[in-house]
């Protein structure tokens, strides 16, 4: 065979613990399979609720509901915890929780799910709980060792004092006796005055392994006797396999096993270039069904077709045919396409299916739905699948859907050793759960320089019925309307509708930002187009109806000092601004940009100001920005997934571009200091790229785009805006 | 049956079975089980699977192991015993650059060339040296802002 047992071994003894010093991730990656996982043994510690072990030793590991992709989450949301708990922070050490919705499920789902950027939002309060009973229980058990009253003792940092006879114990020491108090009913949290940890720039406890290659992702899991597999699914969404001639593939060294499914097939190796091999000595003949002559044409005739139907009304204030027919009228619609979500790992999932257990190590937003579903796929009981978390090497909403697992689920079934199905970067492209295609249309009347009756018709997927069914309630995705129905401004004829169009055959899914990212676009690039037509500054049309959004109109006010607005420009350079309400963030961003004579854009300059209320971690909200400006903006500049003959038309990044080094531009952030609740920051900086871009394009070019990616063929020097 | 193959990786010299054609990095990670090293995109379009080969940045994706011969190769799990590459992780964690960290590994691989080489670079060749290495969580402000620390010893 091709590995030799030593070499496999030893990495498995050696390099498989994740963070030494720092990290003690809730994984027996490499440890041998069938070793039971490890139960969240309690006996010794302090174990007051399912988030905080506190041992005799003072080790305090926090148990993280939320996983983390690169947003940060287990830094901040163990700040939270550890604020309340007065802990000692260089103690602290993170672990994955295991699936269990009941302990560890967002408050705002019901469901063990990271997205929809809640994760500190959802927990503020309940981990801040959490944290201070705790804390409560360790004073209690303090004061009674010194038979003096609890009030009496202060705590910090890992230790309890009693001032008046100086007395002091570590956390560790009280452990023990702390196990066995009442926890109070109702504990106070703090006032944010006395944050300590809460509001500083703590280094992120995830990154030193990141720096060295020890950091573990789903992609990294090694098992004694594991095989990789590599997979083909059926080009043509919905098509299935009709015939596989294996007799090349068999004879490739290296390859195992071909393993054919419904509507793909794979080929499990001994290593993965066996297995991709293997994968193309296939002949592989599919019953590529009704959906073979699909192209992104018919999906966009369907979806412009669908949205001149009226919509189920989402919201309604005022006399909107009145103040529509009065004054100077604006109509515009706006196009945004599909959208893979290539994060930098590939899809993956490793199952080991036994005959009695199936248990399977990935990086997942949605632990417990990969359960239920890896336990039907695999015919047992959902309590007889185990799932080892790994960090997510980006998710971007790709894995708050199970569909790897449950592939992978089927394929291990088929032998009596663990697989490792790794997608491809075609693969990962071409077999998506896309960004849908949208097209919003928004009618307008200024009167007096104002907007006076905003009509806005969103038309697009509705994801939420597919994902989350009882959150679709009378025709209306409140995702894919979010930033439509709370737009900031001040209209006092607003009326707000949704068209539910699900695009032929192409499955839609979330989206780094995917309701707002659509309604903050068309929201911003009409309210500049009608600032153009009022004859008013894109900045000073927007504080005129922001008056009574003192927080937006803050961040405005100091994102046009920040980025010098207003102050001359060389010719085809051009300045665009975007507000935006999205995720409970106040976010006012300029984009400065210029646009060559044959249409290439060169970035010179991004500015944003964040009100994202309490910063947990202001460098983490400064870095997210920072990301997802280049996010939104990558997207904005390249970002389109095409469909002909019913199969995607990009594979790899040659064809499905990313924004790189040399194309970025400065970027500054500031994070405005707030005593408001947290917003949410993960998906925000996301939304402010794309219309801010296409502003800046309009003051620089005057061409008015109106869909996504930027068309650089209108943008030429000497066309007619 | 392939000839066993022999290499110096991080130092250490490496016997195994595997094909001419496989590239370095499955080799790297499915045979050896070093899985510091990425693979992104298989095309060397992104370089999360970068790698120094006599100290230079490769793209171990799409590199025959055949093909390497005597030259030394050195892999995330080793860099840090670089002068180039102890300072850029150092720099990488002062500056808070890594997010989800997935292409961090090659970023790093890269950067550590390049100090190598040119210890004071201007943005230009920051460009030139980083231009192949994709991060989707848009850390690239960071990076350019590390390799800066990490040449000057002071914050841009």
């Amino acid at each position: 065979m091709n590995a030799p047992d030593n070499l496999s071994r030893r990495a498995l003894l050696t390099g498989g613990l994740a963070g030494g010093f720092l990290l003690a991730f809730h994984l027996p990656l490499r440890a041998a399979p069938n070793e039971p996982v490890q139960k969240d043994a309690t006996d010794g510690k302090f174990a007051p609720n399912a988030f905080i072990r506190i041992d005799e030793t003072g080790r305090t590991v926090l148990m993280m509901p939320q996983v983390e992709m690169g947003q940060g989450t287990y830094t901040s949301i163990s700040a939270v915890i550890a604020e309340e708990l007065d802990a000692d922070w260089s103690k602290v050490e993170v672990q994955h929780a295991p699936p269990d919705d009941k302990l560890y499920g967002n408050p705002t789902f019901g469901l063990q799910v990271t997205g929809n950027s809640n994760s500190i939002r959802a927990w503020w309060l309940p981990l801040r709980k959490a944290g201070a009973t705790a804390r409560a229980m360790l004073v209690q058990a303090a004061a009674s060792q010194w038979d003096v009253e609890p009030a009496s003792c202060t705590a910090s940092r890992g230790e309890v004092a009693h001032a008046a006879s100086g007395r002091k114990l570590r956390y560790g020491e009280l452990a023990l006796a702390a196990q066995s108090q009442t926890p109070p009913k109702d504990v106070a949290v703090k006032d944010p005055k006395d944050f300590v940890l809460i509001g500083q720039p703590l280094k992120r406890l995830d990154t030193p392994d990141k720096v060295n290659g020890k950091a573990l992702y789903g992609i990294d899991a090694i098992l004694p006797d594991m095989k990789i597999a590599a997979i083909a699914n059926c080009p043509v969404f919905g098509g299935k396999v009709a015939k596989v001639d294996d007799s090349a593939a068999m004879k490739v060294a290296g390859v195992r096993k071909v393993v054919v499914l419904d509507d793909a097939v794979a080929v499990i190796g001994d290593h993965m270039w066996a297995a991709k091999k293997g994968l193309e000595a296939l002949k592989i003949e599919w019953n590529e069904g009704p959906n073979a002559k699909i192209s992104t044409k018919d999906i966009w005739d369907d979806l412009r077709k669908a949205s001149e139907k009226d919509g189920a009304v989402a919201k309604s204030t005022g006399d909107i045919a009145n103040a529509l027919a009065a004054g100077d009228r604006f109509e515009a619609a706006y196009e945004l396409p599909f959208l893979a979500h290539a994060s930098m790992e590939p899809i993956n999932a490793t199952v080991h299916v036994r005959p009695d257990a199936c248990e399977i190590w990935t990086g997942t937003q949605i632990m417990t739905r990969v359960q239920s579903e890896a336990a039907k796929a695999a015919g047992l009981p959902v309590d007889k699948v185990i799932v080892n978390q790994h960090l997510l090497g980006g998710g971007f909403g790709r894995k708050l859907e199970p569909d790897m697992v449950v592939a992978a689920v089927k394929i291990a079934k088929q032998v009596d050793y663990p697989v490792k199905v790794i997608w491809t970067r075609e693969e990962d492209i071409q077999h998506d759960v896309y960004r849908p295609v949208y097209r919003d249309q928004i009618t307008a009347s200024l009167v007096d320089g104002k907007v006076l009756g905003w009509k806005y018709k969103v038309a697009g997927s509705a994801i939420l019925a597919r994902w989350l069914p009882p959150a679709f309630q009378q025709g209306i995705d409140i995702d894919a309307i979010d930033a439509a129905v709370d737009a900031p401004y001040d209209f006092a004829n607003f009326h707000v509708e949704y068209v539910r169009a699900e695009p032929l055959s192409i499955p839609t899914g979330f989206w780094r930002g995917v309701g707002p990212n659509n309604n903050v676009f068309a929201v911003e690039c009409a309210m500049d187009e009608l600032a153009r037509k009022a004859g008013k500054d894109p900045i000073e049309f927007r504080k005129s109806m922001l008056t009574k959004n003192p927080r937006m109109l803050a961040v405005l006010n100091q994102v046009a000092e920040k980025s010098g607005w207003g102050q001359p420009l060389p010719a085809r350079v051009g300045r665009g601004v975007c507000v935006q309400p999205s995720f409970a963030s106040f976010i006012a961003t300029v984009v400065e940009a210029e646009i060559d004579d044959i249409g290439e854009i060169v970035l010179r300059r991004v500015t944003s100001v964040v009100d994202t209320g309490i910063a947990v971690n202001p460098d983490t909200v400064k870095a997210q920005i920072e990301g997802g400006l280049i996010f939104g903006l990558t997207a904005a500049l390249y970002g389109e997934i095409t469909i002909d003959k019913g199969r995607v038309q990009q594979s790899n990044f040659h064809d499905y571009r990313m924004m790189r080094i040399n194309e970025t531009p400065k970027v500054e952030v500031t994070v405005v200091k707030s005593g408001e609740a947290p917003g949410g920051i993960g998906e925000a900086g996301v939304n402010a790229g794309p219309p801010a871009l296409r502003n800046a394009i309009l003051a620089a070019t005057g061409v008015a785009l109106r869909r996504l990616p930027v068309d650089r063929k209108l943008l030429a020097a000497g066309r007619k805006a | 049956m392939h000839m066993a193959t022999v290499l110096t990786i991080n130092g250490e010299t490496k016997s195994f079975d595997a094909p001419p054609d496989m590239p370095l990095l499955w080799v790297l990670r499915d045979i050896l089980g070093m899985t510091g090293t990425k693979f992104g995109c298989g095309i060397a379009q992104c370089g999360a699977c970068t790698v120094h080969v006599d100290g230079k940045a490769v793209r171990s994706c799409v590199l025959p192991v055949s093909a390497v011969g005597s030259r030394a190769i050195t892999t995330i799990e080793h860099v840090g015993t670089t002068p180039a590459g102890a300072k850029v992780q150092k720099a990488w964690l002062e500056a808070e650059v890594i997010q989800c960290g997935y292409c961090q590994s090659g970023q790093i691989m890269s950067a550590a060339a390049l100090l190598a080489t040119t210890p004071n670079p201007d943005d230009a060749d920051i460009d030139a040296a980083m231009a192949g290495n994709i991060c989707r969580c848009g850390t690239y402000v960071r990076i350019r802002e590390a390799i800066k620390l990490a040449a000057t010893g002071k914050q841009a």
